[in-house]
């Protein structure tokens, strides 16, 4: 059985289909910490949830390099990746324009994706971490722009340490990645503008 | 879906697409500074608008209602082809209302109508750089945005003030966005500055020829520069407009006779029609 007999299709119809996933990953950016609903229904391989391929079939292609963390590395999954973008799969966090994470559990610290320069900080990684649910796990506070007085985001399955290096990677500013947090059908932004309260 | 057969969805190809979404989304998590993207080349001349149109394209979809303004009128030249142009190459939907309208594009204006949550506003931006004039040399602008070092600009707004006793900046008047990076608002009248200060909708700004995209999202510090003896001050007028007797907009001038005569006028025509409006209904 070839690739191409196994190989799931990407999105039902490219064009405007791109453009709405795009569309609430840009209000999910532009509002962090909002829990926003893909537009669309997907079937794609497992350990991918619907959100985390959606956001890589809108945004990644031949121009950015994507990274994959050991338990997303499957077979399939960088077949339909490679397919679908068209995308260089990279094997280092920090030369990656896009990652995916599937296991935070096991996820490097963000501090070891690019966080761009000081003259370019538009270079930095966005860090797709797919989790187990968005609204089940310690709440936290965030303020900042994007947001009116204050978002609490409760993401679970997030390492103990994830607390910290989203408070680093705040610091840093300009420089830091960018986080989209998937779930299911589901996702939330944020962005390294985003601090984080208490 | 397409109008015009033979061309993709609103004109771009889908590469040329993600890199400018790629970018909107880059923009947005570093508020007021200046990505760049590859700009391509539009059909129609730099100057009238081509980065706005392509960050335009890049965002809109079939279920969006666009409205596009230049200095705050919807039927002027700029405005016309260019929401004509989305009308036939994605055939969404058009408005001159600006509470309709979920993307606008805009050249020079706010509207007077404030935004709310969800709406988009698009800028055309003829010079991205808020320190060109003042240093040319972009390896040095870059560093200085890097260093947050802008005290050349409030050097030559002091100079302003020692010279006319006044800022006499009135349009594209520099602003801090989120206390840290100093942006150019376009060259909309400082009149509208005030309206960038915590918008609820989302503001992007697109420069063709410069190559650069930037954004300032919803509920966000946007500062204009100013001097704590010398405050940051808005234009007034004696007049009220001619036409709705609005007090309180951006008003034209406009020349009637060659004897001198004049009138003032709303900017903002869509503005205008809805004060018009009310007034009779009320009469």
């Amino acid at each position: 059985m070839t690739t191409a007999d196994t190989l799931l299709p990407g999105l039902p119809d490219p064009v405007i289909d791109s453009q709405r996933v795009f569309r609430v990953v840009l209000d999910a950016m532009a509002r962090p910490g909002t829990l926003v609903d893909l537009p669309l229904s997907l079937k794609v391989p497992a350990p991918l949830d619907p959100a985390t391929a959606a956001v890589a079939l809108a945004l990644a292609d031949v121009d950015t390099r994507l990274w994959l963390d050991g338990a997303v590395g499957a077979d399939a999954v960088r077949a339909y990746l490679r397919f679908h973008c068209g995308c260089p799969l990279t094997e280092g966090p920090a030369a990656a324009d896009f990652a995916i994470v599937v296991d935070p559990q096991a996820m490097p610290p963000l501090a070891a994706f690019n966080a761009g320069s000081d003259e370019f900080p538009d270079s930095s990684t966005t860090v797709i971490v797919q989790v187990p649910t968005l609204d089940g796990g310690e709440p936290w506070t965030f303020t900042g722009p994007g947001i009116r007085d204050r978002v609490r985001l409760a993401v679970a399955g997030l390492p103990p340490a994830f607390r910290g290096w989203v408070a680093e990677n705040h610091a840093g500013f300009p420089r830091g990645v960018d986080l989209i947090f998937t779930s299911g059908t589901r996702l939330a932004a944020l962005p390294r503008s985003a601090r984080l309260e208490g | 879906m397409t109008g015009a057969t033979g061309y993709n969805f609103a004109y771009l190809d889908e590469q040329t697409k993600r890199m400018i979404r790629r970018a909107i989304l880059k923009a947005v998590a570093i508020p007021g500074y200046q990505v760049p993207f590859g700009s391509r080349e539009m059909p129609l001349p730099y100057g009238w608008g081509t980065g706005g149109i392509q960050v335009t394209a890049a965002v809109i979809g079939p279920d969006d209602r666009l409205k596009v303004i230049d200095q705050g009128a919807d039927d002027t030249t700029n405005a016309v082809s260019i929401r004509r142009f989305f009308a036939r190459t994605a055939g969404v939907a058009t408005t001159e209302r600006t509470t309709e309208a979920t993307v606008i594009q805009t050249r020079h204006r706010i509207p007077e109508t404030p935004l709310v949550e969800g709406q988009i506003l698009v800028y055309q931006v003829p010079i991205p750089e808020p320190l060109r004039w003042l240093e040319p040399r972009e390896t040095e602008t870059r560093k200085m945005h890097a260093l947050a070092d802008y005290g050349a600009m409030h050097v030559k707004l002091y100079e302003d003030i020692a010279r006319f006793g006044r800022i006499a900046t009135t349009y594209d008047y520099p602003v801090l966005v989120n206390g840290r990076y100093l942006m150019r608002p376009s060259p909309i009248p400082k009149f509208d500055n005030p309206k960038m200060h915590m918008n609820p909708a989302l503001q992007l700004f697109g420069a063709g020829r410069e190559k650069r995209i930037y954004a300032v999202p919803p509920y966000t510090a946007v500062k204009s520069l100013d001097f704590e003896d010398h405050p940051f001050e808005v234009q007034r007028w004696d007049q009220a407009c001619a036409i709705c007797g609005s007090a309180d907009s951006f008003l034209d001038e406009v020349v009637t006779d060659d004897r001198g005569g004049r009138m003032y006028v709303c900017s903002d025509t869509d503005h205008c029609t809805s004060q018009q409006t009310r007034k009779e209904a009320a009469e």
